[in-house]
């Protein structure tokens, strides 16, 4: 079974809020000093699903693709490390700032390119942005079925049945191959690679390709090409209006609290 | 004429409040020049009425199921016939494939669980969160079509007016899907669940040590409708289960009260629980995020403040 995997490099999700700043000029988030990227978390549940499911099939390739600066390597790295044979990163300064219809069309050029693919994994959402659209995008654009939301999913004799989160409640489906599926953090802990696949993971192969590579002309990429310009990014100020209860002791202070809890009909 | 296209669902029978909630935001978008509102919904001519009285001048009803690559074809033939260059979509199971499936079959994108709408020389103006609610960033489209899809309760449902009427439209188009759904199950648990607690009591790294959650539990009892919750850092040292977690990676919950014991606030966690409606720090530091965004705090040592805070809350009854 081939599968590819879609993996993104992201500012990390546990940067204190104190440290997270934001260029409102450029707008663009200035990396918090000292806190370096880390693959966005569903991801790596991503990989694990696609290790599975080519250890289920008894063989076949696992592909991972990155979009991404030169750091997003170690996105795919990561991927390479937990077991994955194969890596591209998608680079290009066209790539920078780009919206997620164009991402969702570099990333289609990208699986097409690949060729021979049963199956496309994703996160379900990238916690930076926080949308979950391009995996649709590039069901779109290359006209397969998209299943969002995964918890589960098992390769059958008809394709993939896979299992998904609902709002209320969870939702069995079976869509033939190929497709893509989406994959949530309700799927399980993913492996933790060893050091000694890191230093594996060191000798396989990382394509780069271009967006000329990718057959991508000059309006397809690009922001000023943006279907949806970013018109403004910026921290909102929050107005704290805490109130710090005050007290002799940390136990009076409790005992005030759980006044003022009552008081409120909050407890 | 350019107008408004809004989705709305029906659940078990009856429209869900969210889709009252789009017609609020529609109405709110047409006062603002954006042209009459069309609503669209799976459902009956009846649902279809109820979202006339809500606002709604004009209806489209289908009954396509109600499966996103089903209904595309449906909601874009409610699109050209309506006009309408705006569709607002729920942020729900359904509008989170609809949403962008409707935008890239159109060339365009969407933004997903915008908070605020407006309408900025006769174009649309979307606002949402980002980078887990740190951020706040606004978009424009270029394309004729713009689509979003709107957080739950962001904007308030009109009253109804029975008076209200409009033409209601029935549309055969169908998309026929590769997908097969063989069963759905609603979600079924022993005990409150986190996401339906109108308390929950969160502990974090800062708790120093596993045992601290026998204290939280013993809060949450206490205030019996209460569950209790973890920040994924306490989560990976493995001191509570990942089916506690609240943030980014784990559940969403959105309590009355979200008591955050020696929890900072990073992104990852706020992501979880930036929706309740009343929070309370108990948290040695006077600065953290989580302290900011509170409605009371207590800058002191938990494991002094919890004792005395369960006694009390048990005399008080």
């Amino acid at each position: 079974m081939n599968i590819i995997v879609c993996v993104k490099q992201i500012p990390d999700p546990e940067t204190p809020a104190a440290s997270f700043k934001v260029d409102e000029a450029a707008k663009k988030v200035i990396p918090a000093q000292g806190i370096a990227p880390v693959v966005n978390p569903y991801d790596p549940q991503a990989t694990e699903a696609a290790l599975r499911l080519k250890d289920a099939a008894g063989g076949g390739k696992v592909t991972v693709i990155s979009l991404g600066p030169d750091s997003a390597r170690d996105a795919i790295k990561h991927a390479l490390a937990m077991g994955a044979d194969e890596g591209v990163l998608l680079n290009d300064p066209a790539f920078d700032d780009i919206d997620n219809f164009q991402t969702a069309n570099a990333l289609a050029a990208a699986i097409k390119k690949i060729g021979e693919c049963d199956l496309v994994l994703m996160g379900r959402a990238s916690a930076d942005w926080d949308m979950g659209v391009v995996p649709l995008g590039v069901g779109q654009a290359l006209g397969v079925p998209v299943v969002s939301v995964a918890k589960a999913i098992e390769k059958t004799a008809n394709g993939v049945k896979v299992e998904r989160v609902l709002d209320d409640g969870f939702q069995t489906v079976e869509a033939p191959l190929p497709a893509i599926v989406t994959v949530s953090n309700e799927f399980g802990e993913p492996r933790y690679p060893q050091l000694r696949q890191i230093m594996m993971a060191a000798k396989k192969t990382v394509q780069v390709w271009s967006a000329a590579d990718l057959g991508l002309g000059a309006d397809a990429t690009g922001a000023a090409n943006r279907v949806m310009p970013l018109e403004a990014l910026y921290v909102p100020k929050v107005e704290s209006n805490v109130e710090i209860i005050e007290g002799d002791s940390p136990e009076e202070k409790a005992r005030n609290l759980a006044q003022k809890l009552r008081a409120a009909k909050l407890i | 004429m350019p107008g408004i296209l809004v989705v709305a669902e029906a659940a078990e029978g009856a429209v869900t409040p969210a889709s009252f909630e789009l017609i609020g935001a529609a109405r709110k978008l047409s006062g603002e020049g954006a042209g009459p509102v069309a609503a669209f919904i799976a459902g009956s001519e009846a649902q279809a009425k109820e979202l006339i009285a809500v606002g709604a001048d004009s209806a489209y009803t289908s009954d396509a199921a109600t499966q996103a690559d089903i209904l595309l074809p449906a909601v874009q033939a409610a699109v050209a016939q309506s006009g309408a260059d705006i569709v607002l979509i729920a942020q729900s199971s359904l509008g989170r494939d609809l949403g962008p499936m409707l935008a890239f079959a159109n060339n365009t994108g969407v933004a997903m669980d915008s908070t605020e709408l407006k309408i900025e020389a006769g174009r649309l103006r979307a606002t949402r969160s980002a980078y887990g609610g740190n951020a706040r960033a606004e978009h424009t489209w270029k394309s004729p079509l713009q689509v979003v899809t709107v957080k739950a309760k962001s904007f308030d449902a009109p009253e109804a007016d029975a008076s209200r009427s409009g033409a209601v439209t029935a549309i055969a188009e169908k998309g026929e899907s590769k997908i097969t759904v063989l069963g759905t199950e609603k979600a079924v648990s022993t005990g409150i669940r986190i996401e339906d607690a109108a308390v929950v009591v969160s502990g974090g790294r800062g708790l120093g040590d596993e045992s601290a959650f026998k204290a939280l539990e013993e809060l949450a009892g206490t205030l019996k409708v209460a569950a209790v919750g973890a920040s994924r850092a306490a989560c990976d040292l493995g001191w509570y289960p990942p089916s506690q977690q609240v943030g980014l990676t784990g559940k969403t919950v959105s309590p009355n009260l979200y008591i955050a014991i020696a929890i900072s606030g990073a992104s990852q966690h706020m992501a979880g629980m930036a929706g309740s409606k009343n929070i309370v720090s108990i948290n040695k530091d006077a600065d953290s995020n989580m302290v900011r965004v509170s409605k009371f705090a207590i800058i002191d040592d938990y494991k002094k403040v919890l004792p005395a805070l369960i006694e009390e809350i048990k005399k008080l009854g």
